[in-house]
Order: C-alpha cells, then structure tokens, then sequence
C-alpha cells in the first residue's frame, strides 16, 4: 500500500497574546506514519494537534485535512484528549461516551442505529471494557477510562489517530498494555503522539519530532543529543535504540 | 385541610408549582452539570430589565421579561464566546445593568408599578390565568427542544471539544441552551420571583445527582424533587401564613442539606463496615 498524505501543514504560526506558541511550523503526516512529537510542557504541542483539528484558528499558514479544511477533514480524524480533563460526577454512562464517536455518522435530530450500537459494543469489546458499558465513566480506574476514550475515537473509524499525552496519570502496567494496542492499531491507521515523556515515546514510535514552539522533524527516531537540546534548551537524555531500546544519559 | 383544594387560586397555584417543576427539572439539570449556574443567576436577575420594560410599555411585564431574556442569554452567550472579557466579569456585568435598566425604567413608567414585589420574591398564590397558559407553552416548548436534541445538549455538556470535532453546532447549542435557562427563568418568575429562580434551577437537579448518573433519570428526579418542594413549600406558607416563595425555596434547601447528610453517613457506615471487615 502506498502512504498517502492526510495532514500538511505549511509554514503555520500560532500566537497568543502576540506571544507565538507555534512558529512557521512545516509537517505532513502520511496514512503509515507513527509518529511521536515530543517537547516540554508549554512548548505547543497540545496547541498542535488543536490546529490540526480546526479548534484553533492559525495566525498565518495552511493547513489541510484529507486535502479539506481542517473543520470538514477532522470528521476522518480520531481524537483522545489530554486526560483526566473531564468532570468526573458527570451523570454518563459508558455506552453512552462510546457512542458519541458515531455522531459523525448521524448527526443532528438522528436517532443511533442498531449499526451504530453495534459498532459501539465492537469498540468496547477491542479495548476489553464491554463488561464495564453501563458504569458511570467517572467511576473507573484511569487506565480504564483511557481505554472508553480510545474506543470513542476508534468508533469514528479514523484515518488518523491524536493522541495528547495519553499516559499521564495511567500507572505504568497499563502504560504498556495502552502501547501494546497503539502498536496494534498502527497497523490500521496513521498515529500521533504528544508527550513529554521522551523515554516511552522512542521505544515503540517509527517517527520523532521535536516541539518547542518550532517543530524539528527528523524523519527517523534517532534523535541527536544537540537537536533534543535545542528543543528542550538543556542537556537532556540521549535516545538510541537497537534491538534492545536503550537511553544514555548524558552528563549535565 | 383539602377544601382549600377548592379554590381556583389554589388549583392554579398548584398547577404553576408542577409546570415549574418540570421546567426547572429538565433545565436545571443542564445548569447543574454543564456548571452554567452563574450564568443562570445573571440571566434571572437581568430579567428584570424585561419586567421593568413590561411596565414601560404598558404590556404584561412576563412578556417583556420573556423578549428581554432571551435576548440577553444570547448577547451573555456571543459575548462570552467570541470576546476575552472574562466569563465571571461579564456575567456580573450583566446581572448589575439588568436590575439597573429596570429600575429605571419602573421610574419612567407612569403611574405605580402594584405588583412589583410579586415579581422580585414571587407569588405563587396570585398567577392570573394569561401567565399560567404562558408558562404551559414554555414548558412544551422546552420539552420538545430538550427531547429533539437530548444527545447534542448532553456531549456539549460533557465533552465540548469532542463534540465539536463530532460535528455537532457547539456554538449554536450553547446559545439555545441559555435560551433555554431564559425561558425557564420566566417560567420561575411568578412562583418563586427573580431573586429565587437560581435556587430552583439549581438545588432539585443536586439532589436528583445524589441518586443517578443516568441525565434522562436525573431529570425525572429532579422533576419531581421540584414538584415536592413547590407542593409541600405551598402547603406550610399556606399554614404558617408564610411568603410562598421563600418558604418553597427554604424546604427546598433544607431537604437539600438533609439528603447531603444521610448520604454521607451511609458513605461512613459502609466505609466502616468495609474495614471492619478487612480486619
């Protein structure tokens, strides 16, 4: 299959407060790409992904989804928030949150088919928390909320997966079964991941880029110490890998 | 006791406490979750501006308030969106120059404004026919809005930036729904008064949470947790010779804090047994 491109950003500038967040940002990211975009806190990245779905408006450059505007593309794009964003009493079942990913497919006034409940239950079943489905969400372990979140945005049947720092505030065994299913799912779609966490991001992306507030693409994951630096401003680890993933931490 | 059943007053009375509690069950609801209770307060007390304006013009002071609300939920709702003053300061904003413009315009009003005190603290006892048939179709009103969009109200409640990347008209659907709490405030007026309306709005939604995490359930609990509190509110004014809305608003409060408290307990007694227990 040959990679197609679904994002193309060119030359895009973000300011807030005359204060640019994002600057002359160039990237394009293709329908086989997994591709981590690593940076501090601060640095733009949830700001990013928020352009790339048409919920902030660029100062200055382009941007096309699917070769649309971002507010008619981003329908063929899956998006899981920066967690734990949500008020957690609110009065919603599982089901319920699932099945808010297949909006796009019915829109105002329909009513959810049988197709609809049925590929909610599906999504449910692939991330195993079908057993869980008329829990209130705020009710689960955070891990387990992450996995209602991924089946949301798997419902909508993606082209491309957002994905804003997806492990904070997940403990670390299912830090590795959520990248277990990430690795799955790329198989199927095109990824991008937002963190900070620089160490888990390497092991399992094909792709690093760094953000802060410019966006320094390699087009591999082997990423020197002086471009981490650049973007962190600071000496920061060293990622390498092989067949055994390994850091080097570099002397401060 | 019952006879007084008879009356027409008292019919009508009863009749505005359940139209009013289905109003406020369904959109308190949405002010509790969706966190719009300030927003709600300002709205209510801007509608005196609308009262005020009634009486300026010579037209029934519930129609002036119902034009005047509306109308002030969407410019509270464009300005909250589309401008960066703050959302709490343009709330306070609101609320002040609302009462403001009404005060003035009673004073330019010729004449003595009777009633005025019925509309700021409500009375229950004295809704005249024309008010009663208002409120009926408010109600439907807002019970078709509610059942047309019931999935688009509640993603924009919970997850508004999923939403809109959904597809769904966030923007559209935020105005309506204080288009919405415009139209319930109204609705509140003459049972408990403007200076009441946002405990209404508010305390049979908290209570009904306490119970569900369903929102179709919560509304229904809430409907008729607002059909006791009107109910029961009325009946002790009527003995104790009480001001109706006030008492409404005080029973409704108090159930309130009671319910908090056995919930908390029962929350003790079985944290207890669970270590007990595990000991």
């Amino acid at each position: 299959m040959t990679a197609k491109e679904l994002v193309r950003l060119e030359n895009v500038w973000v300011y807030y407060d005359g204060i640019p967040a994002l600057e002359a940002i160039n990237l394009s990211i293709e329908s086989n790409n997994f591709l981590g975009i690593i940076g501090p806190n601060g640095g733009g990245k949830t700001t990013l992904l928020k352009v790339i779905l048409g919920l902030i408006k660029p100062n200055r450059g382009k941007i096309t989804v699917l070769g649309m505007p971002p507010e008619q593309g981003r329908k063929y794009l899956g998006y899981i928030s920066q967690f734990n964003l949500f008020d957690h009493d609110f009065p919603i079942s599982v089901f319920e949150v699932v099945l808010m990913g297949r909006y796009n497919k019915s829109g105002l006034f329909h009513r959810y088919s049988e197709e609809d409940r049925k590929a909610a239950t599906e999504a449910l079943k692939a991330v195993e928390m079908l057993g869980y489905k008329d829990r209130q969400i705020g009710k689960l372990s955070g891990g387990e909320q992450q996995r209602v979140f991924i089946a949301r945005a798997l419902v909508t049947n993606p082209q491309l997966l957002l994905l804003d720092e997806p492990t904070a505030g997940i403990d670390p065994n299912m830090q590795t079964e959520f990248y277990k299913l990430l690795h799955k799912l790329k198989e199927e779609m095109a990824i991008v991941l937002v963190s900070h966490d620089i160490s888990a991001v390497s092991i399992y992306v094909n792709e690093i880029a760094c953000l802060n507030h410019q966006l320094f693409y390699h087009g591999s994951k082997e990423v020197s110490a002086e471009e981490l630096e650049k973007t962190y401003r600071c000496p920061v680890q060293l990622i390498a890998h092989g067949t055994v993933p390994h850091r080097v931490l570099k002397e401060h | 006791m019952l006879e007084v059943l008879q009356y027409q007053f008292m019919q009508n009375a009863l009749l505005a406490g359940l139209l009013a509690a289905i109003a406020c069950g369904i959109v308190g609801v949405y002010v509790v979750v969706k966190k719009i209770v300030f927003i709600s307060g300002g709205i209510a007390h801007a509608s005196f501006g609308g009262i005020g304006l009634g009486y300026l013009l010579g037209i029934n002071p519930v129609l002036g308030a119902m034009a005047f609300t509306v109308a002030s939920s969407l410019g509270i709702g464009l300005v909250i969106r589309r401008t960066r003053l703050p959302e709490d300061t343009a709330i306070g904003i609101l609320w002040a120059m609302g009462m403001a413009l009404g005060i003035i315009f009673i004073g330019l009003a010729p004449g003595y404004a009777p009633d005025l005190f019925s509309y700021l603290f409500g009375n229950i006892l004295t809704v005249p026919f024309f008010d009663l048939m208002l409120i009926l179709i408010l109600d439907m009103v807002i019970i078709a809005l509610v059942a047309l969009l019931y999935k688009e109200f509640l993603y924009l409640s919970f997850d508004e930036e999923f939403s809109t990347i959904s597809g769904v008209p966030t923007e559209g659907l935020y105005l309506l729904l204080l288009c919405l709490v415009a139209l319930t405030v109204v609705v509140l007026i003459r049972v408990v008064g403007i200076i009441l309306v946002i405990a209404l709005l508010t305390i049979p939604a908290a209570l009904a949470r306490q119970f569900t995490h369903s929102l179709k359930k919560m509304m229904l609990l809430a409907i008729l947790a607002g059909v006791f509190f009107t109910f029961s509110g009325l009946w002790i004014s009527y003995v104790l010779n009480l001001a109706s809305g006030a008492t409404i608003i005080l029973v409704s409060g108090t159930t309130l804090f009671i319910s908090f408290g056995i919930n908390k307990l029962r929350r003790r007694a079985r944290e207890h047994d669970r270590n007990t227990n595990a000991v």
